[in-house]
């Protein structure tokens, strides 16, 4: 946490009230399969901000998240981080960027630490304090077990860890409570509040309600449309 | 900016090449099946063909590299499938170091466990199919330079084909033909050992083919991904 507030230095991160626009959507389009999921979408995203993008199956959720993160393109429109298109600063973008998807990208064949290592050097965190970020997890006594033989959520809490180590600013998150417990998901809850208030910002979907007071989360909702 | 004293590319690569073997390790199938299947395919034939030296000899050279090429075929599958499969693909496009660092570290790691093995045990199998003892060397000079390739050529396929449920019969077809010329130069470089003369022609087009394809393979490869994992 206190990595972050030295990361975020530069923007006003005591006064979240003074919103800096770190990631912006212009005209986004995205089309699957011959049916257009979203058309010409615009929204900002401030620092500060958490956004709730909601909408049934199927209607778009985790494409214009995998658009917002880079890794597919529009049919039409741009991503803008920091005003400059996201693909033409894609590395300094990916230094400002966590995202995790719907698979939590953890190999069975390694240990639950040297997954958590790996994926904050490979992100360029800091990854001498994996043992105290597991135990943040309630991975404590897994560290040295082979992930094959780890249940599909602490697979996730594994992959969530870097949550608690991470200087990116925006945090894109794709169903992040899926097999995660009760108390997990309040701890997850609270981790994107503070995140938020230190000037950060959470996109994430999910199907539950969040326990967030109604002024401190946006939602985008995306229709199912037939078309 | 924030500081990340961790992005250097050395770093980046061994942290790479560390997982790969550290997973192939664990998953040592990865390992076995193409050099078993390398070493069966080559002990096979002078059962089926007849123990006269003179016949194996002759075709000794081309056994030893179909056989090679076939098992590297087999065991590219490997190379992003399971990454991409659960995800750590994903997380690799995103992360701030350069794309083609990580896949020449996954690209080297995959000849550490396939092509390093099969160099190791030819020598080996080449006393089975009585190879001319002149071609001892160009068989070890033409393996090192050509494994690389194999391992280079085939990252390419199996990067366009990653997406796919079924991307066996394509990986192969879109693959073979690149594996072509490196077959045709290192049988000729060897045979042209086994009669005495130089072959130092095909092994400099081999070399050639190596450095053509270590520094441009990665490139193809990262761009091959990120159609791939649209």
């Amino acid at each position: 946490m206190i990595l972050l507030a030295n990361s975020l230095s530069t923007q006003p991160s005591k006064d979240p009230t003074n919103n800096q626009v770190l990631l912006s959507a212009n005209g986004l389009t995205c089309i699957r399969e011959d049916r257009i999921l979203f058309e010409a979408l615009n929204f900002s995203v401030c620092s500060g901000d958490v956004i709730q993008v909601e909408g049934p199956n199927g209607s778009g959720k985790t494409s214009l998240l995998r658009i917002l993160a880079g890794l597919s393109q529009p049919y039409d429109g741009t991503v803008l981080f920091r005003e400059k298109n996201i693909a033409e600063q894609s590395d300094d973008f990916h230094q400002n960027l966590l995202y995790l998807g719907h698979l939590p990208g953890v190999k069975g064949e390694m240990t639950a630490q040297e997954n958590l290592v790996f994926n904050l050097a490979l992100h360029g965190n800091d990854c001498s304090k994996a043992e105290e970020t597991l135990e943040k997890v309630n991975l404590l006594g897994f560290e040295d077990a082979l992930a094959s033989h780890l249940s599909a959520g602490q697979h996730r809490r594994i992959s969530l860890a870097r949550l608690w180590q991470s200087t990116a600013p925006i945090w894109i998150l794709d169903e992040p409570f899926t097999a995660i417990d009760k108390h997990g998901v309040t701890q997850l809850e609270q981790l994107f509040l503070a995140h938020a208030q230190r000037g950060g910002c959470v996109i994430l979907t999910t199907h539950q309600d969040l326990s967030f007071p109604e002024n401190k989360v946006k939602k985008i909702t995306l229709d199912y449309r037939f078309y | 900016m924030i500081p990340h004293q961790n992005l250097s590319y050395r770093s980046a690569f061994n942290l790479i090449i560390k997982r790969d073997l550290t997973i192939a390790f664990r998953h040592r199938d990865d390992i076995i099946n193409p050099l078993l299947f390398f070493i069966i395919v080559v002990t096979l034939f002078p059962l089926g063909i007849g123990p006269e030296s003179t016949t194996l000899s002759r075709i000794a050279p081309g056994i030893i590299w179909v056989a090679a090429l076939l098992s590297t075929l087999l065991s590219l599958d490997r190379l992003f499938k399971s990454d991409h499969e659960d995800g750590s693909l994903e997380q690799m496009m995103l992360s701030p170091h350069p794309i083609f660092i990580l896949v020449l570290a996954k690209i080297i790691a995959h000849w550490m466990v396939t092509g390093l093995p099969l160099i190791f045990i030819a020598p080996l199998l080449a006393v089975l199919l009585h190879l001319n003892e002149n071609s001892y060397n160009a068989l070890m000079l033409t393996l090192l330079l050509g494994t690389p390739i194999l391992s280079l050529l085939g990252a390419i396929g199996v990067a366009l084909t990653v997406g796919l449920k079924k991307g066996g019969v394509l990986l192969s077809l879109l693959v073979l033909p690149l594996y072509i010329p490196v077959l045709i130069f290192a049988t000729s470089a060897i045979d042209a050992a086994s009669m005495n003369s130089p072959y130092s022609g095909q092994l400099a087009i081999i070399a050639a083919l190596f450095f053509g394809s270590l520094t441009l393979a990665p490139f193809a490869v990262s761009a091959a991904l990120k159609v791939s994992t649209n």
